[in-house]
């Protein structure tokens, strides 16, 4: 069977970019690295990591409470950091943008804050059958703790939410919705603007778990209109335990802290204390201060290419390997749908994922093999485990073809 | 290929993954336990039915990778009609095997055994070579739930 592969973009200079990644320049078992395991955590470009270190060398300090230099300093570039992160994601005022250690905090600080006051015993919090174990572990906590219903929206054969099936599933006893941006375990891209207004219409507030959106999508909460977005700095080319939570202003000042201790506090006396202003309520304790300033390095990074551009670059890779995965025999891959950010999961007959992973790795390919923390939707398509290869912003066709290879060679070992 | 690949994806071990020997359930089984490592979803169940302290049949069913699978597979035709204290002292032999450490048998003491040699050079898969072996193990110590890996 012979593909129509298609046509090769020229405009981005996908050379240049990868110049500015140190380890994609490294060997693994003499192989040059081949990395597609994007979806897990990105590469740091050169400079996220020089911002780190002159961050260490030249600015350490914390930040928030010192009157000498080094504390000006440190928190200035704090909090430019946060104007970064929110124009990056277009909010209206710094004070939405709480950092986090990652989505994950970012959705158990939502589940513990607003949920907990705003949830009670017979109401329902809505999910989807795509999402990440993060995005349905808390609210399965909340549940539990106040006797509430936890709702999950099917997804068909493709991949894809059935819009009509979480139509249905909004009532007037659901009080919070959360599904993902895109998902992770099978790229899929929810057409998260009409959900927002859908649950906006019934009155419930909407989370969206975008640690998959920002690395791949031109992200403007105020155009989503959505309530919360948490996303993580690390898939997104920033360092690890760094995150964002990002909230409507309302909605934020209306929140009891999230935890208690210095930061978050304006005073403290043993009968009464009084809550510091948006959003430092939120950032209990001496904050990630060189996650924050390397995330903020990250965001100028990506901004500097530009996301338009990387989601085209991406999407090319996703349909020139998807054509090619595809002449594969026994290869199938899991997760169609029409709208897909640069993943793709996939199975072959007789050979489980965790020997493909294995083989592949000899090659210097890295890609994922598991359930891809979402256990209910491996379930949902019958399989236990898939292989998993997601692109990013330096992923090139010739890397696409060293899967292909890499895939080739599995085939032989199992079926010589 | 490299050699490293070679010496892990054996034949035998092809072979078993291909057509598992004794992969079944075993209506008359007095032990079973589930095994299961979370890391890769390897899931098994092992089947023992004891006569005093010989095994005197075993089997499994289940799903995962080709190490744990053939694993499994060959450990079930090791230990049928063996003495439980000699499954015990195969297992230990057999840990020591993917470890690389000296397990102090030779290939022909080793039987099919040897074929998981090449596992030592793959650390991350040690668990996937053991996970049988360890379900065994707490059916033969008595334990009736969920064994995991981790
Ligand atoms: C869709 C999705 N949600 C949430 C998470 C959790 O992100 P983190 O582990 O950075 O908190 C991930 C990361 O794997 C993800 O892909």
């Amino acid at each position: 069977m012979t593909a129509v592969l298609p046509e090769r973009r020229t405009e981005y200079d996908v050379e240049r970019i990868r110049r500015d990644f140190p380890i994609l320049h490294r060997t693994i078992r003499g192989k040059p690295l081949v990395y597609l395991d994007n979806a897990a955590t990105t590469q740091k470009p050169q400079a996220v990591i020089d911002r780190l270190v002159r961050y260490y060398s030249e600015e350490n300090s914390n930040v928030h409470r010192g009157v000498h230099y080094l504390s000006e300093v440190a928190t200035a570039a704090y909090e430019s950091a946060r104007t970064t992160v929110k124009k990056f994601v277009n909010a209206r005022d710094e004070k939405e943008i709480v950092f986090t250690r990652g989505t994950t905090e970012g959705i158990n600080l939502v589940m513990s804050s607003w949920g907990r006051r705003n949830v009670a015993a017979g109401d329902e919090i809505l999910i989807t059958a795509i999402e990440h174990h993060s995005n349905i572990v808390p609210w399965q906590l909340l549940c539990e703790e106040k006797n509430a219903k936890l709702r999950i929206a099917p997804v068909n054969d493709a991949g894809d939410v059935i819009v009509d099936e979480f139509a249905k599933l909004l009532t007037r006893r659901t009080k919070i919705v959360a599904f993902g941006h895109a998902s992770n375990a099978l790229g899929t891209i929810n057409p998260v603007k009409k959900m927002i207004a859908m649950a906006h219409a019934n009155g419930s507030v909407v989370l969206v778990d975008g640690a998959q959106g920002v690395p791949h999508l031109d992200v403007d909460v105020q155009d989503l209109d959505c309530d919360f977005y948490a996303f993580s700095g690390h898939k997104v080319y920033g360092p690890t335990g760094i995150g964002v939570l990002y909230g409507k202003q309302a909605l934020l000042e209306a929140m009891p802290p999230y935890q208690g201790g210095g930061d978050m506090i304006l005073s403290v006396s043993f009968e009464k204390t009084t809550y510091n202003a948006l959003p430092y309520k939120f950032e209990a304790g001496t904050p990630d201060i060189s996650g924050v300033i390397g995330l903020a390095a990250a965001l100028d990074y990506v901004g500097s290419i530009g996301l338009r551009k990387i989601a085209a670059h991406e999407h090319d890779l996703l349909l020139y390997a998807t054509a090619r995965l595809k002449e594969i025999p026994g290869l199938r891959i899991i997760g169609t749908a029409a709208e897909k950010a640069s993943v793709i999961s996939f199975t072959l007959e007789g050979v489980h994922p965790h020997d493909i992973g294995t083989i592949l790795d000899q090659e210097g390919i890295a890609v994922r093999t598991g359930h891809h923390c979402a256990q209910p939707l491996m379930m949902r398509f019958n399989v236990p485990a898939t292989g998993r290869a997601s692109f990013g912003l330096y992923n090139t066709r010739e890397e696409a073809d060293a899967l292909i290879a890499g895939l080739t060679k599995v085939i032989e070992i199992f079926h010589g | 290929m490299s050699s490293d690949l070679r010496e892990l994806y054996q034949q035998v071990i092809l072979d078993h993954n291909r057509s598992p020997r004794n992969f079944k359930e075993l209506p008359n089984a007095t032990k079973r336990v589930e095994g299961y490592n979370p890391l890769c979803g390897d899931h098994y169940t092992v089947f023992v039915e004891l006569d005093g302290d010989v095994i005197k049949d075993i089997s499994f069913t289940g799903n995962g990778c080709a190490i744990s699978k053939s694993s499994a597979s060959v450990m079930t035709s090791s230990v049928k009609g063996k003495r439980t204290d000699d499954a015990e002292k195969m297992f230990e032999t057999f840990h020591k095997l993917v470890l690389g450490e000296p397990a102090g048998l030779s290939e022909a003491e080793l039987g099919r055994l040897a074929a998981f040699s090449g596992v030592s050079e793959f650390p991350a898969r040690v668990k996937c070579a053991t996970l049988a072996w360890h379900t065994l193990h707490s059916a033969l110590q008595g334990e009736q739930e969920v064994v995991t890996t981790e």
